[in-house]
């Protein structure tokens, strides 16, 4: 009885024991996130690619979403749920894999307003004090530690954030983004958004 | 003949509408077109003015010299410091307006953002003090102030970006004094030419932490 009960354990702890670097995704940690975020973290409808995305980034906002602080619908309805009780290492340990994927451009934006929303991206609007995107987000919206890389993402993820930022939701704590998304007009933004879904 | 003509009715052309320009500035500074130009500038540059760390470091405006502030845009805009982004914003901004903008930046005193190798530091408080007469670097506080703060037109140190110094020391050339304009950024060109990288990285540490 009582080895029978060690060997339960010994069991139940090789099934749940964390298992260090996550490596190629063949895991269930991977594969929850992978359901929503595509087979190869490319983004599937409104779950956003994770794919070469800065890994700082992806850990803050995992932070942000277990913290309740991120506050958009769907950020309440899939990630708070996903991310309750994900483990600061274990978020790391994600981040760390989805960031070394390579990142595939969505190319889904409205291609005549590219052009507009590449002027608004390196230059901003200075007249209007829209800043250019350029200044943080880097000369081909690579990012860089935690502001997040921004070329390739898909328009209507693109579109919905720049949105929401105007539209009182929450999101990373001391973030300049409110401020510079409530300059910006519909027409901008879709113009942004354009652009950046084809920038690689 | 003509093209004397030609040039004088350019000429009132652009004065008539660099006054309107200026009319309507004047305008705006007072109708709240100063607190959105504002909040523009401390996007980038911190809410409180302290800097920022984007993709490149935008640098801490909170104490700086007004003159200094003013010099600079004018530099942006004539091309003097190469820095495209700066251009562009030193291009929708009067000077009503500049000057109100200089006079706000220079009364904000926030906290040093801090984030320099700590290390660096003690060499840097050396240089910056005595110089190194060996390699015709002056000391810095022979303009700067022992305090980092400047004065006039030479710009406060203090409390600056540590990422921006080293960048701004290690680029100054290849960014400042373009053109054949006379450049007061040329006083700098021998000693920033004179620093090694290491010598820079520890200057840029020491001020990032003077307040």
């Amino acid at each position: 009885m009582k080895q029978s009960n060690l060997w339960l354990a010994l069991f139940l702890l090789a099934l749940f024991a964390p298992i260090g670097p996550v490596r190629a995704g063949d895991n269930d940690e991977v594969r929850n996130c992978t359901w929503c975020h595509g087979t190869s973290g490319q983004g599937y409808m409104v779950a956003p690619r994770l794919a070469g995305q800065r890994p700082q980034y992806i850990e803050s906002q995992i932070r942000d979403f277990h913290d309740h602080i991120r506050d958009a619908p769907f950020s309440k309805q899939y990630m708070w749920g996903a991310t309750a009780a994900l483990q600061p290492d274990r978020a790391r340990a994600l981040a760390q894999y989805f960031a070394t994927i390579e990142p595939k451009p969505a190319n889904d934006g409205n291609r005549a307003s590219a052009a507009r929303g590449r002027t608004v991206y390196m230059e901003g609007i200075p007249e209007a004090n829209i800043v250019a995107c350029y200044a943080c987000h880097g000369p081909n919206a690579e990012g860089v530690r935690d502001i997040p890389r921004l070329g390739g993402l898909s328009y209507a993820y693109l579109r919905s954030r720049l949105e929401q930022w105007g539209q009182g939701y929450h999101s990373t704590p001391g973030s300049p983004m409110p401020v510079v998304a409530s300059q910006l007009g519909p027409e901008e933004i879709e113009a942004l958004a354009s652009y950046l879904s084809f920038v690689r | 003949m003509r093209g004397i003509r030609l040039g004088l009715i350019g000429g009132a052309t652009m004065l008539a509408a660099a006054a309107v320009a200026a009319d309507r500035t004047q305008e705006s500074v007072a109708r709240g077109g100063f607190e959105a130009k504002l909040q523009y500038c401390k996007t980038c540059h911190g809410l409180s003015g302290q800097g920022y760390y984007g993709y490149f470091p935008m640098p801490r405006l909170a104490g700086q010299q007004p003159q200094y502030i003013e010099n600079q845009l004018r530099a942006f805009l004539e091309r003097r410091r190469t820095n495209p982004i700066m251009a562009n914003v030193a291009h929708a901004l009067s000077p009503s307006m500049i000057s109100a903008l200089a006079a706000h930046f220079q009364a904000l005193d926030p906290k040093p953002l801090g984030g320099a190798p700590r290390a660096l530091s003690g060499l840097g408080k050396r240089i910056y003090e005595d110089g190194l007469p060996e390699s015709n670097v002056p000391a810095c506080a022979a303009c700067h102030g022992l305090d980092g703060r400047g004065h006039s037109e030479i710009p406060r140190l203090a409390g600056q970006l540590y990422a921006y110094t080293v960048g701004q020391l290690s680029g100054w050339s290849k960014a400042r004094g373009q053109g054949t304009a006379v450049d007061t950024s040329a006083v700098m060109a021998p000693t920033a030419h004179n620093l090694t990288r290491a010598q820079v990285e520890a200057v840029a540490a020491y001020v990032s932490e003077l307040r």
